[in-house]
C-alpha cells in the first residue's frame, strides 16, 4: 500500500536550494579572480597532466580580464554563502537532524558495502535510515568543506587581521591552494551527486523539493493469530 | 445507530492519498518554481545593473560597489595595530623581486631633482630630500607581499615608518583626518589610504630593497610599503603626500576595485 513518508525538513530543503545558486556564483566569481594568477596545475614526474585552466576553457566562459568584477561578486555572495551555512549547521544541531546525517561508528565500514552495491558488485545494500553510510559521509564532508572554504577564504581575504586563521591554514600561500582545492572538491561532489540523484529517480528527487517520499508499506495485520501448539498445551 | 447525514458545508471528505500527494507536489513545486524564477530575475537585475557614476570609485556595478563599501565597514572593525603581518628571516626574502607594473613610474626621471612634497593642512608645503629621510630611524621589514591578482612573495624592504615620519615632521593635525593620499610625481598613479592603515606600525616609506637603494623599476627613490594592503596600494615613486577627510583619488578604485583593499 502506498503511503507518504516525510523525508526532508523544510529548513534542509531551503538551505539546499539556496546554497546551489550561491555556490555556483561563488565558483564562477572565484574563477574570475583565479584567472589573474592561474598558476595551479597537476604535475607528476615532470609531466603536467592538468593545467587550471586551458585557454579554450577561459574563453568559453568569458573569464579573462574580469578580476575586479569577480572580487566584487565574490565579496558580496560570500555573505549569503556563510549565513546560509551557519543557519543550516545551527538548524541541524538544534533540531537533532544531525543524528541522521553525521557518520557513526558503523558508517565507514558500511560505506564500502554501499559502494560495492552501487557498483553492482554486491546485491544487498546495508540497512539504512534516512541516509546510507556513504551519504552520511559525503553529506557531512561537504558541510565540513563549506566550513573549510569560509575559513581558508577569510585567511586569504584578511591575512593580517585574521593572522591566526592564516596560520591555521598553513600560511597565505597554502590557504589559497586549499581554497582552490576545496572548489575542485565541490565540482567533483556535484558530478557524483547529480549522477546518483538521476539514478535514484524521481521519488527521491521530489523529496528534496516537496519533503516527502512515497513508500510502499506492507499492511500489518492487526489480528494476531496465535499458533495452535501453544493454545492446546 | 446511524447518524443522519446532514447536508452541511462542514462535512469535508478526507482527501485520498493521491489527492494529498498531488496537493503537496503542486504547492511545493509551484513555490520552488516561483522562488527559482525570482532568484533568476534577481540575478539578471544584479548582473545587468548599471555601472556607478565615475568618481572617486568607478567601473563597478552600482549595487556591488555599495556592497564593497558596506563590507569594508564591517571588516574595518577587526583592524588593529596589534594585528601585524608575519615577518620572516632575511634569508627567505626573494632575490629577484617581482615587478608588475610601471604606471606612474615610467619614462625618464631625474632622481637628483626629486623632493617629497608634503601638503600640510595649513597650506604649507614641505619639500623633503631623500637624505633627510635616510637620517630618520630606519626600519626593516621582511614580509609576504600580496598582490590583488593572487600571487605573494616574501620581500625585504627598509625605510622610515610612516608613524616616525609623522612624528618627525609634526603632522599630528594632518593625521587626525580620515585619509592620506599619495601620488607619483607625474600624477599617473595615485592612491588613497584610510588613516588607521597608514598609521599602522608596519607602514613604511621605503628607500631600500634587499639592502640596496630602490632600483628604478621599484619606485626609486621612495615608495610606499604598506603590508596591510594589497600591492595596488603600495605606490611606487612617491611624489606627494596629502591629507583629507574625503577619500583621495585612487587609481584602481576608479577601475572597479575595492577602495579599501585591506588585508
Amino acid at each position: 500500500m502506498k503511503a507518504i513518508k516525510e523525508k526532508h525538513s523544510l529548513a534542509m530543503r531551503w538551505c539546499h536550494w539556496v546554497n546551489f545558486p550561491i555556490l555556483t556564483i561563488m565558483i564562477w566569481s572565484g574563477m574570475l579572480i583565479y584567472w589573474a594568477n592561474d598558476e595551479y596545475k597537476i604535475t607528476l614526474f615532470g609531466h603536467t597532466y592538468v593545467r587550471f585552466f586551458p585557454d579554450w576553457y577561459y574563453n568559453l566562459l568569458h573569464i579573462p580580464h574580469r578580476l575586479a568584477e569577480g572580487m566584487a561578486f565574490h565579496f558580496l555572495f560570500m555573505w549569503f554563502f556563510t549565513l546560509n551555512g551557519i543557519f543550516y549547521i545551527l538548524y541541524t544541531i538544534i533540531s537533532g537532524e544531525w543524528r541522521d546525517l553525521v557518520p557513526n561508528r558503523h558508517s565507514f565500514k558500511e560505506a564500502f558495502l554501499v559502494i560495492l552495491h552501487d557498483l553492482h558488485i554486491r546485491k544487498m545494500a546495508p540497512l539504512q535510515n534516512k541516509y546510507n553510510a556513504a551519504q552520511r559521509i559525503a553529506y557531512t564532508a561537504i558541510i565540513v568543506m563549506g566550513v573549510g572554504s569560509v575559513i581558508t577564504g577569510l585567511a586569504i581575504y584578511k591575512p593580517a587581521q585574521f593572522y591566526y586563521l592564516t596560520w591555521l591554514c598553513g600560511g597565505y600561500h597554502f590557504a589559497r591552494i586549499i581554497h582552490f582545492a576545496l572548489t575542485l572538491g565541490y565540482v567533483f561532489f556535484f558530478i557524483v551527486h547529480v549522477v546518483q540523484v538521476i539514478l535514484a529517480g524521481w521519488n527521491n528527487f521530489r523529496s528534496v523539493v516537496s519533503g516527502f517520499e512515497i513508500v510502499d508499506e506492507k499492511p500489518v495485520s492487526i489480528i494476531q493469530t496465535t499458533p495452535k501448539d501453544e493454545t492446546t498445551s | 445507530m446511524r447518524q443522519p447525514v446532514k447536508k452541511t458545508k462542514k462535512l469535508k471528505k478526507e482527501l485520498t492519498l493521491d489527492q494529498k500527494i498531488n496537493r503537496r507536489n503542486f504547492i511545493s513545486f509551484t513555490t520552488f518554481g516561483v522562488l527559482g524564477a525570482t532568484a533568476y530575475g534577481g540575478w539578471r537585475w544584479l548582473y545587468t545593473s548599471p555601472l556607478e557614476m565615475p568618481g572617486i570609485t568607478g567601473g563597478a556595478h552600482k549595487p556591488l560597489r555599495r556592497a564593497l563599501n558596506k563590507t569594508e565597514l564591517f571588516f574595518r572593525r577587526f583592524f588593529s595595530n596589534n594585528n601585524q603581518v608575519r615577518t620572516y628571516p632575511k634569508s627567505m626574502a626573494a632575490k629577484i623581486v617581482r615587478h608588475n607594473s610601471d604606471i606612474g613610474a615610467d619614462g625618464k626621471f631625474d632622481v637628483t631633482a626629486w623632493r617629497l612634497q608634503v601638503n600640510k593642512i595649513t597650506g604649507e608645503k614641505l619639500a623633503i630630500t631623500i637624505d633627510e629621510l635616510k637620517a630618520l630611524p630606519k626600519t626593516e621589514i621582511i614580509f609576504d607581499f600580496k598582490c590583488v591578482e593572487g600571487w605573494d612573495q616574501i620581500q625585504h624592504w627598509a625605510g622610515v615608518r610612516f608613524i616616525d615620519f609623522v612624528e618627525h615632521y609634526q603632522l599630528h593635525d594632518e593625521t587626525r583626518l580620515d585619509y592620506v593620499g599619495m601620488e607619483t610625481p607625474d600624477k599617473g598613479y595615485y592612491i588613497g589610504l584610510d588613516m588607521p592603515s597608514a598609521m599602522h606600525p608596519q607602514t613604511i616609506l621605503a628607500y631600500e630593497m634587499n639592502d640596496k637603494p630602490l632600483p628604478l623599476n621599484h619606485g626609486q627613490p621612495l615608495r610606499l610599503i604598506i603590508p596591510v594592503k594589497y600591492g595596488i596600494k603600495n605606490l611606487k615613486r612617491i611624489g606627494s603626500i596629502s591629507f583629507s577627510n574625503q577619500r583621495p583619488r585612487d587609481y584602481w578604485a576608479e577601475l572597479g576595485y575595492d577602495y579599501y583593499s585591506g588585508l
